[in-house]
């Protein structure tokens, strides 16, 4: 392994990109947190209509998803389609450790119970955010389990069940046996406030729960890229490109599948936690099929396997799914004066998306190289009888 | 290293984890062998009844799963917007019969009517189909699974987003031409739409099972499916035979679309994502790419489902979709090649 060069050149272009992700996150911090409530209306308002920080926040969140899902569907070569039940699995991971929901127990651990909430379980956030993590992890085995000896499009499908039968469960758990587990559609809300070592964060404090999340999200981004150039990245990636060839180079296929799921849940168990606290609560209408395929579209539009590519696709897509539709569409509406209620354009949007990225652009926007080799390798025959025809005319 | 000789089948060995996942499938099937049986004891006619309401549903389900396996078996593809498809001609019978037409109660003509409509609705469905292969599936035949996976995936939300632009994001209520008078046969009561369920869903069955195992078009379809290569190289025209199988299976899922409109009476734009996932689970049931399969995967999970929300002793329909998802995992996990089907082996 004498490739030292071009990893060199990958490790500072990161560092450029670090340095970026965390000037942009200063940047609407420090904006929301000290400028813009001395700033003229006009300038809050522009900014509070396009770039409110709890459409930021959320937008850090979609990328801790776009990561988990991106080891997964990016590293990996896995398609999962139910990822939307890890991020369920997180927030309720959240709801029964940080909330008074469990009010025969009573347990604080470095908790921050709210006054006269002390029943219910209150752990440390930090706790619960490890707690997450492993319970995510080890769901993401259970379902990985199963499924990793199907060919690829059955494991699409299992995923995708058990993205169905979590969500559900969560809906319908308001009595299993006898026992409230997650309080049924109503969810568990009422969460702790967040306790850092003396410093309270409250349900309010956008600006520093999006640091928070930010936080999160920049962290993930570190994890996906030092993973990814480790022996288990590009053991992933080796899978990816083919399995068979992989496992006589003496690649465990089995293990480093596991861990893909495992580690892929991770991501989406801790932007469930994240979620959750940034919300103040867990509610189960909210996790469905849709959520998935958006995370999928994110992953897909910015290039499988590229953290920056993936990233940029977060924020794209969830920034359109949030404020971009509506905002765009009021614009249009008011300045050519037509009616057109562009949020309902979304399906088209996402559907659209995915059929033109996969028919001309396979590879995302900001490819990874060895994927765009990958993706291009073989051509459908009209592509070929055309190369052959464009060289035979030459 | 010594060579094994050719041609003698070395014995299998029976891991402990073989064992295992085989007792617990057994115990499963135990377990609901006995709800049945508890059930069947506790309250026969009910349970009759129930069977019978399996039967009308599971039926629409094996039509649906028919597209699923029929594409499936031709080119290796999860068509997740077939259920969508279903969808949509759902959609198509009720702008069609029930609004254009007007045919909203029970008479001679507004038969003759549904008849017609039937088959424009099976032109529709074979029509969006075969568009849907041609603008998309084709180019990516010989791209990486994952890449007409996800197209397919993309093209159910620009269905389901038709269907939202055509009737709206609310359910519609549908005034059926069916009569909703029923019979008693020895304590159970049938319905006419089940009656006519079983007139039209059967005959349609056995055309399709006639088209894909005695017609010509269907030897070149199952030898398109086998091999592809070969089957060019013995004169079939594989992309023709391709678009035959997705306008077949689009024609099924217009029926299902319009026998699902008029027998249940409401028409929804996300009424596919949910049948279509029950629909491919049957097909897996019965063994992806196998016809009969699919028919007899529909059948029982249609009675599962029935059982599931009808019987006195069971979960309860609220379970009803996470009962579905349970039966796909265990059969992906204890026969992933289906009743029917040969285990499935990963082909390298």
């Amino acid at each position: 392994m004498s490739n030292t060069a071009p990893a060199h050149t990958a490790a500072s272009s990161n560092k450029k990109w670090a340095l970026g992700f965390t000037g942009v996150v200063a940047f609407f911090f420090i904006m929301n947190k000290f400028i813009l409530p001395e700033a003229p209306r006009g300038i809050q308002t522009f900014f509070n209509n396009w770039f409110s920080l709890t459409s930021m926040a959320e937008i850090m969140i979609w990328i801790l998803m776009a990561l988990g899902l991106n080891i997964i569907v990016g590293y990996a070569g896995l398609l999962d389609l139910g990822y939307v039940a890890f991020w369920a699995l997180g927030g309720y991971v959240a709801g029964w450790l940080m909330s008074p929901f469990f009010s025969g127990i009573s347990l604080n651990f470095f908790g921050n119970p709210r006054e006269g909430f002390e029943f219910g379980i209150h752990f440390h956030v930090f706790l619960v955010l490890i707690l997450g993590g492993v319970f995510t992890a080890i769901w993401g085995i259970i379902i990985g389990g199963p499924t990793l000896r199907l060919k690829s499009d059955y494991l699409a499908l299992v995923t995708l069940g058990f993205g169905e039968i979590i969500p559900q469960f969560m809906i319908n758990g308001a009595d299993i046996g006898g026992v409230n587990v997650t309080n049924g559609s109503q969810g568990i809300g009422g969460l702790d406030d967040v306790n850092l070592f003396g410093y309270v964060i409250g349900t309010f404090a956008i600006p520093e729960k999006f640091l928070m999340v930010s936080l999160m999200a920049g962290a993930m981004i570190f994890f996906s890229i030092r993973l990814r150039d480790g022996r288990l990245g590009r053991a992933w990636l080796a899978i990816r490109e083919d399995e068979l060839a992989a496992s006589m180079m003496g690649v465990p296929l089995w293990r480093t599948k596991f861990a893909s799921y495992a580690i892929g849940a991770v991501g989406g168990g801790i932007g469930g936690v994240g979620f959750a606290i940034l919300v103040g609560g867990v509610y189960a209408d909210r996790f469905n099929f849709v959520i998935s395929i958006i995370i999928l579209a994110m992953v897909v539009l910015g290039g499988m396997g590229n953290v920056w590519g993936v990233v940029v696709g977060a924020v794209v897509l969830a920034w359109i799914n949030s404020v971009g539709l509506i905002q765009v569409g009021n614009l249009v509406n008011n300045t050519f004066g037509t009616d057109i209620n562009f949020p309902s354009y979304q399906f088209l949007l996402f559907g659209l998306l995915l059929v033109l990225m996969m028919l001309f652009r396979r590879e995302g926007f900001i490819p990874e190289a060895r994927i765009r080799m990958v993706m291009d390798e073989e051509k459908t025959e009209e592509e070929k009888v055309s190369d052959e025809t464009k060289i035979a005319s030459k | 290293m010594t060579t094994v000789a050719s041609g003698v089948a070395r014995k299998k060995k029976v891991t402990p984890s073989a064992i295992l996942i085989r007792a617990s499938m057994i115990f499963i099937i135990a377990v609901a062998v006995y709800w049945l049986g508890l059930n069947l004891t506790n309250d026969p006619r009910q349970f009759a009844q129930v069977t019978v309401n399996g039967l009308n549903n599971g039926l629409l389900y094996a039509l649906i799963a028919l597209g699923y396996t029929l594409v499936y078996g031709i080119i290796e593809l999860i068509n997740f917007a077939h259920g969508d498809l279903f969808m949509l001609g759902a959609v198509f019978s009720f702008a069609v019969l029930t609004e254009f037409l007007g045919a909203q109660s029970p008479s001679a003509t507004n038969y003759a009517l549904l008849l017609l409509v039937l088959l424009l609705t099976m032109l529709f469905g074979a029509f969006v189909n075969v568009s849907i292969e041609r603008l998309a599936y084709r180019k990516l035949r010989n791209a990486p699974k994952l890449a007409p996976l996800i197209t397919a995936v993309g093209m159910s939300f620009v269905l389901q987003w038709v269907g939202l632009k055509w009737i709206g994001s609310n359910p519609v209520n549908v005034n059926t031409v069916l009569p909703s008078t029923s019979f008693e046969l020895a304590g159970v009561v049938i319905g006419f739409k089940t009656v006519i369920i079983f007139a039209i869903t059967i005959p349609l069955l056995i055309v399709l099972a006639y088209i894909v195992n005695k017609t010509k078009r269907g030897r070149a379809m199952r030898a398109t499916a086998q091999d592809k290569d070969a089957s060019r190289l013995m004169g079939i025209d594989v992309n023709k035979t391709i678009t035959f199988t997705f306008a077949i299976a689009g024609a099924a899922a217009g029926a299902a679309g319009i026998m699902w409109a008029q027998t249940t009476g409401t028409v929804a734009y996300n009424l596919g994502f949910q049948l279509g996932l029950i629909a491919f689970t049957s097909a897996v049931l019965g063994g992806v790419g196998n016809l009969y399969g699919a028919v007899l995967g529909g059948i029982i999970i249609g009675l599962i489902q029935s059982y599931n929300d009808g019987l006195a002793i069971g979960p309860g329909q609220r379970w009803s979709q996470t009962m579905v998802f349970t039966i796909l995992i265990l059969l992906m996990v204890y026969r992933p090649g289906g009743l029917l089907g040969e285990t499935a082996q990963e082909k390298v």
